[in-house]
């Protein structure tokens, strides 16, 4: 008996983060989603990171899959369907839920490319009419309501990103992303995206 | 005789063609300036509306042209400071800065709104009447009793609210900053100073939602 009580107390701490959502509703939901963007929400492959990202952001993005409004082709193909009978207050619950996991940074980017892409985040490129992202983002891209945390965030996962806007898909009403990374050629993209990955 | 004709009219295509090429080294390309547009719009909003980004992005509709280029001068002066605004202006040539300013005059969106609606009758009496207590002019004085502004007076009506309490409580740090070069932005120093932060929030309020 003696000995089975320090490994009751190791056992308790484990499972406890997994056994505050094991009574909700919303486990199950959260069970799907870490399945593509990793047990820590940290991302995983083509799936970004979820871990820290504004929950209001999240929300909408969700919003948006749902009503087929954020159209690029990995959307398409996982989260139109993941999204798709999600009651509202469960879109609530999973945003707050994973906007409240501290992210780690992806340091996954080009480190020769950092400096050249903190210059293109926070001073833009006027002459090239390219705007700050700071403007919106963040001086370190911690993202504000529904515009989302970009620091941190993985290389493959900002690149891809900024490509297809500029290719011409949706995320949201009214994003004036599109407009953004039509400004954008592929050097410029490199840069931030390599830059962003090692912002904490 | 002849050769003197010659000459004057070969002097005459000269004098032509020099005139013609100053003009037109100082008027815009239309492609450029579409291009100037849009980045402007990016974050200003594609009706110049404003937009709500991590710093409150202010309304640039129905602005006065005159009041523009002066922000944009004092931004490049750096007698007005703000890091973004420096860099976005440093590359506007004056003629691109003059086309700018005065393109937003025309535009006219909705307000985006967003204030406290409960300030809004108090910023409303504080706007038409000032604040004799405190020694603060009614705003409509200057601004106009509609909030449009004139010449280098500035349009508030549609202004987003959290912009204009920002600019409001922090007047004396971001205008005026070079003292051998004083502009007007001095007028709204002592008011600035004479309203609280409620007070500022309740004019913000009531402007933001005028037409």
């Amino acid at each position: 008996m003696k000995r089975v009580w320090p490994k009751l107390v190791i056992l308790a701490i484990l499972c406890s983060p997994v056994s505050s959502w094991a009574g909700s509703s919303i486990a199950a939901s959260v069970r799907n989603c870490t399945w593509c963007h990793g047990t820590g929400a940290q991302g995983y492959t083509v799936a970004p990171r979820l871990a820290g990202q504004r929950s209001l952001y999240i929300e909408a993005q969700l919003r948006g899959y749902a009503a087929h409004i954020r159209d690029n082709p990995l959307s398409k193909q996982y989260m139109w369907s993941a999204a798709a009978n999600l009651r509202t207050d469960t879109v609530r619950d999973l945003a707050d839920y994973f906007a409240s996991l501290p992210p780690k940074t992806a340091h996954d980017g080009h480190w020769g490319l950092a400096a050249r892409g903190q210059a293109i985040y926070l001073q833009g490129i006027p002459e090239a009419n390219i705007a700050a992202c700071l403007a919106c983002h963040g001086p370190a891209g911690q993202g504000v309501r529904e515009i989302p945390r970009l620091g941190g965030l993985s290389y493959f996962y900002m690149k891809r990103r900024l490509q297809e806007w500029g290719q011409g898909y949706h995320s949201a009403p009214m994003s004036p992303m599109p407009l953004v990374a039509s400004t954008l050629g592929p050097d410029e993209i490199e840069a931030l995206a390599s830059y962003l990955s090692f912002v904490r | 005789m002849m050769k003197i004709a010659v000459l004057h009219s070969a002097l005459r295509t000269a004098i032509l063609a020099a005139g013609l090429s100053i003009a037109l080294s100082q008027v815009v390309r239309a492609d450029d300036f579409q291009a100037k547009l849009l980045y402007c719009k990016t974050c200003h909003g594609l009706s110049g509306q404003g937009y709500h980004g991590y710093y409150p992005m202010p309304r640039l509709a129905g602005q006065q042209p005159q009041y523009l280029e002066n922000q944009l001068r004092a931004f490049i002066e750096h007698r007005r400071r703000n890091a973004i605004m420096a860099n976005v202006a440093h590359a506007l040539s004056p003629s691109m800065l003059s086309a700018l300013a005065h393109h937003f005059r025309d535009l006219n969106p909705p307000p985006l709104g967003g204030g406290s609606r409960g300030d809004i009758a108090t910023g409303r009496r504080m706007y038409e009447e000032g604040l004799p207590e405190s020694n603060v002019p009614a705003c409509s004085a200057c601004h106009g009793p509609d909030a449009r502004g004139q010449d280098q007076i500035p349009r508030l009506a549609g202004q987003l609210p959290d912009y204009f309490y920002s600019k409001l409580v922090n007047w004396s740090a971001e205008r005026g900053q070079d003292s051998s070069m004083p502009d007007s932005s001095a007028v709204m120093g002592p008011t600035s100073h004479n309203l609280t932060k409620s007070q500022i929030a309740a004019v913000a309020a009531y402007v933001s939602g005028l037409r």
